[in-house]
């Protein structure tokens, strides 16, 4: 498998940006002709990962979230977002259903859920105090 | 946002993107349509919602949560397809009713 394009993106951590980064990657995606539900499944995922990056990993700060791109030759879209925030101690328990560090501000803890659903593989690398980052691939079409 | 009341109900249409950024606009207003005397059931109208993730899931969720405590109820109708894949994965298929 070989990367044929590749994009990086780099915004504050503002929730104005959510809508800014999930279209940029959509509008990236296009060059592989997806269809339109492939695009929303990809979208949706990309502002799960980008709203935790600023709702969880920069809590109450502000922060510089990092969003990479890159297509490969087998139809493949990688998509990462890195945040520098705080970090998540349990990855398994962050990613099970209904898990929120947040229930006040009325989240109900299916971010992850979503991703995994919408996405064809999603892999979270993260250490507290130093960041997270969520890896995910969705086919964009059939080889 | 556009609204509309018949007896005990509001139908309110929640329009373009649900996501966090949105979400504390939307939430206030619905707040607000849902504090009216007699409102007993919120009809959420999603024909015009073109997009929506987990932060309006919580949004949903919430309003159904105040409705319930006094007695109410709330339902949604006429999602597209990306609002109701959200929807039906979130599990919220078993609480809210859809129209
Ligand atoms: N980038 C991140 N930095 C730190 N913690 C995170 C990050 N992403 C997720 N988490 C942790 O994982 C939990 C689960 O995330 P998930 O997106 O599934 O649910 P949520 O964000 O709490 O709620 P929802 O997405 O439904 O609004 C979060 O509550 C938070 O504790
Ligand atoms: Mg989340």
């Amino acid at each position: 498998m070989e990367i044929i394009n590749q994009m990086q993106l780099e915004f504050l951590s503002l929730p104005e940006n959510e809508g800014f980064a999930r279209v940029a990657v959509s509008a990236f995606a296009v060059q592989l002709n997806p269809t339109l539900d492939v695009l929303a499944d990809l979208k949706t995922a990309v502002s799960e990962a980008v709203t935790n990056a600023i709702v969880h990993g920069y809590e109450n700060e502000i922060g510089r979230v990092m969003v990479g791109a890159a297509l490969r030759d087998d139809g493949v879209l990688e998509v990462s977002v890195t945040d520098t925030g705080k970090g998540i101690a349990d990855i398994p328990r962050a990613m099970q259903p209904f898990f929120t560090t947040q229930p006040e501000k009325e989240r109900s803890g299916m971010g992850f859920s979503v991703m995994q659903t919408f996405m064809d593989r999603v892999a979270v690398e993260s250490a507290p105090g130093q960041g997270t980052t969520v890896r995910m691939e969705k086919r964009l079409r059939e080889k | 946002m556009e609204h509309e009341r018949k007896r005990d109900t509001v139908t309110a249409r929640v329009t373009g993107e649900l996501d966090h950024y949105s979400a504390q606009t939307v939430r206030r207003e619905l707040d607000a349509l849902i504090a009216e005397p007699g409102v007993k059931r919120l009809v959420l109208d999603l024909r015009d919602m073109t997009f929506m993730d987990s932060s309006g899931i919580g949004v949903i969720l919430g309003r159904y949560r105040t409705m319930r405590e006094r007695g109410g109820s709330v339902a949604v109708k006429n999602m597209n397809p990306q609002v109701e894949r959200v929807f039906t994965l979130s599990g919220m298929r078993q609480v809210i009713q859809t129209l």
